[in-house]
């Protein structure tokens, strides 16, 4: 064989083998670990979260800067993106063992992580950083270890259209069931589109039962579970639902709750069509951005009539954690603390429109805003309450519901059948 | 006395040595040919293999990904799945949302083809429609179900026009019709665009032929052009058999299974047990009946395409 063909085939094969030996080292050089040390001692540590593209641009990283230039030996490499991709990585790194060091929870998936023991009991850790956590509003804890710090929560009272009920001739907000469901109808009998409520039951995002259905039972100091069990057949439950059953009834409800979201919701309400609904406080600038003519207060979830303690307010909460294989649990830690110490904490707040989660911290929107203000009063005056946080599956728990819920609006079930159905799905869960 | 015929070496042998042998060559050979498989070969291991293996694997186990402690159980994930109602409404509605999409857009897609491939239109005519009736499958998904979900709102523009108030996608004896007329919406062109093309191919003179025996526009459809396309619309059918059967986002998007679960399809169905459920042993069980499914249809479009050849 010529000297020349041999060594053309010879690079032919050795650019075989190049390529083979390149796809192997980029297909294994995919997996990446978390946080790394360097030699001189400096950590870096990845924090996963949905929370800065929720917020202004640049602030939380601003924050998280501030954070650097206290502790200069830890680098904090924040990790993105929407609430769906946060949720989605942080349970593939659960299930890969690759968990980012500090992660952004919701209250809905810490029973889930606790379980598979991928977070950490955060008690001991704060405790190291010198942290005391008699300042913190709450802790998500599973068989009595803290597995979450809400960092901060978004309240959901109920929003009412004032121009809309002054239509209707309601002067006040509805404080009782009673004058809701008259408010309700009298805006419905107005000429027009409107309608008296919004009940969004989308069995995609199923979260309506939780802030929109389950809230009226809260409101009147009601629970869905009895011993950490559930309850779904108890008197709170089943009044609030028949409530709910009767303003369908009535006509009341606007049409397309069976896949309504939260954000239709808001729109609905935005646009004037609606004359109340229970919404996230996180919504007030977006629909006084997007409609600045719409006249809306804030008002508590009316109560069963003669209801006179305190009355239950949803939230949701944007929670912390640490993942158990975290080799940097103390920097971690430090992050935490910061993020929870009083200054921090009411900036935070401040920039994400929300309520705090340290006792001693105050947002300064509360000083500035009126509406705020009301809420931060309605807040005070009452008690965080959402019984999913901390439950297994706790979406799934919704989904459920809401399609029970759904089958007994349609008329093919009684409510108190859905309820019973309901009950039994969820005691197969837990 | 006997000649002997002496050959010259050859220099290339006295300066390197012997050649080596033939199966030395063979083997070097076969080993350039693997060397440049091998990519190929490694991502289909990586991407296709493991994974499928994986998941049959998890089908048969209790507890996988969310546990370290999981254990061979046999069929009984199959059992359970195959015991839940849910799993027979879910495939009960894929197979009608399939069917029945996968049906109109061989008509739409065929009735558009013609009226393109018709003489009477000019081609700038021609471009132009065909630009505008590609347009749905120009869409992701997503923008789809978006753009849906505001034009059927019962607050939304198709309600206005027909001065209604219908819950399309919210009303559980409505839904299931409404997620398929979007689909057949956002997929006809597909089959339009393969049709117009088969339709482009076909030899003029066997149209004049046909008309010369006498036979009709109706005739020379059923006998001429049918049997000529025959080949694109078994494919283009099967294929779509496929893709449809495996819908998952447009159907999340607007309904996510629901109301109550009259749009739940075998791709929802599965994904709830994998990340609402988070139980993944019986998604994988779930995943693997759907991948059954489609290799039957897979295996019947291998076989029409090696036929054709």
């Amino acid at each position: 064989m010529p000297t020349h063909r041999r060594m053309r085939n010879r690079a032919v094969l050795f650019t075989g083998l190049v390529t083979a030996a390149a796809s192997v080292v980029a297909l294994t050089g995919c997996g990446s670990s978390s946080g790394s040390e360097s030699a001189d001692g400096n950590v870096t540590i990845e924090f996963a979260q949905w929370w800065e593209p929720e917020l202004p641009d640049g602030e939380f990283r601003a924050m998280i800067d501030k954070f650097e230039e206290a502790n200069p030996e830890v680098t904090v490499e924040l990790v993105s993106g929407p609430y769906a991709s946060t949720k989605e990585q942080l349970f593939a790194g659960a299930a890969s063992g690759t968990m980012p060091d500090v992660v952004g929870l919701d209250g809905a998936w810490v029973s889930d992580f606790a379980e598979q023991g991928v977070i950490a009991d955060l008690t001991p850790l704060l405790d190291e950083a010198g942290f005391d956590d008699s300042q913190l509003v709450s802790q998500v804890q599973v068989e009595d270890k803290t597995y979450m710090v809400p960092v901060v929560n978004f309240v959901y009272p109920m929003f009412t259209n004032d121009d809309l009920l002054s239509q209707a001739g309601v002067t006040a907000p509805p404080e009782t069931r009673t004058e809701f469901a008259d408010a309700a109808k009298k805006v419905s009998d107005l000429d027009g589109d409107a309608s008296g409520w919004v009940l969004p039951l989308s069995l995609e995002a199923p979260n309506g039962v939780q802030n929109d259905v389950m809230s009226w039972a809260w409101a009147s100091g009601g629970s869905m579970l009895k011993d950490g069990q559930p309850d779904l057949t108890n008197d709170d439950v089943t009044s609030a639902v028949d409530f709910i059953g009767g303003l369908w009834d009535d006509g009341v409800i606007a049409p397309g709750s069976f896949t309504m979201k939260e954000q239709d919701k808001v729109e609905e309400f935005t646009n004037g069509r609606v004359g109340m609904m229970i919404d996230s406080l996180a919504h007030i600038n977006l629909i006084r951005e997007t409609n600045p003519d719409l006249n809306f207060s804030i008002s508590a979830v009316p109560a069963e009539d003669g209801y006179s303690g305190e009355r239950g307010i949803p939230y949701a909460s944007w929670g912390i954690g640490v993942a158990e294989n975290s080799e940097h649990k103390e920097a971690a830690a430090k992050l935490v603390s910061f993020l929870m110490s009083e200054e921090t904490n009411s900036e935070l707040s401040t920039m994400a429109n929300a309520f705090p989660g340290n006792t001693g911290s105050v947002p300064a929107f509360v000083e500035d805003d009126d509406l705020f203000k009301k809420a931060f009063d309605i807040y005070q005056a009452g008690y965080p309450a959402n019984e999913f946080v901390g439950l297994p599956v706790a979406e799934e728990l919704m989904r459920q519901l809401g399609a029970q819920l759904q089958a007994a609006l349609d008329g093919q079930q009684s409510l108190t059948e859905a309820l019973e159905k309901a009950q039994t799905e969820w005691e197969g869960e837990f | 006395m006997s000649l002997r015929t002496f050959t010259a070496p050859d220099p290339e042998t006295l300066v390197k040595g012997s050649r080596p042998s033939t199966k030395r060559r063979q083997l070097r050979r076969a080993g350039e040919s693997y060397g440049f498989l091998a990519p190929t070969l490694l991502l289909l291991l990586v991407l296709m293999i493991v994974p499928i293996v994986m998941v049959i694997g998890y089908s048969f186990q209790d507890n996988v990904i969310l546990k370290s402690s999981s254990e061979f159980t046999g069929i009984a994930n199959y059992v359970t799945v195959l015991t839940d109602p849910g799993f027979w409404k879910a495939t009960g509605n894929t197979l009608y949302f399939s069917v029945i999409s996968v049906a109109a857009h061989l008509v739409l897609g065929l009735t558009f083809a013609m009226l393109l491939n018709s003489r009477l239109i000019s081609a700038p005519s021609r471009a132009f429609f065909r630009a505008l009736y590609v347009l749905p499958w120009l869409f992701t998904a997503a923008v789809i179900a978006v753009l849906w979900r505001m034009l059927l709102s019962p607050n939304g523009i198709v309600n206005f026009m027909l001065d209604t108030d219908v819950e399309w996608l919210a009303s559980p004896q409505l839904a299931l019709g409404t997620v398929t007329f979007i689909n057949i919406w956002a997929g006809y062109p597909f089959f339009m665009v393969s049709l117009l093309a088969g339709l482009q191919g076909i030899p003029q003179d066997l149209h004049e032929a046909a008309s010369i025996d006498g036979a009709g526009p109706v005739q020379r459809f059923w006998n001429v052009t049918i049997p000529q396309l025959r080949p694109i619309i078994v494919s283009l059918l099967l294929l779509d058999l496929i893709w449809t059967s495996q819908q998952f986002a447009l159907i999340w998007l607007t309904t996510g299974g629901g109301p109550i679960d009259v749009t739940e399809m075998l791709s929802t169905y599965t994904y709830k047990l994998a990340f609402a459920n988070y139980d993944f042993s019986l998604a994988a069980t779930a995943a693997v009946l759907v991948l059954l499914l489609s290799m039957v249809l897979a295996v019947l479009y291998v076989r029409h395409q090696k036929a054709r050849d």
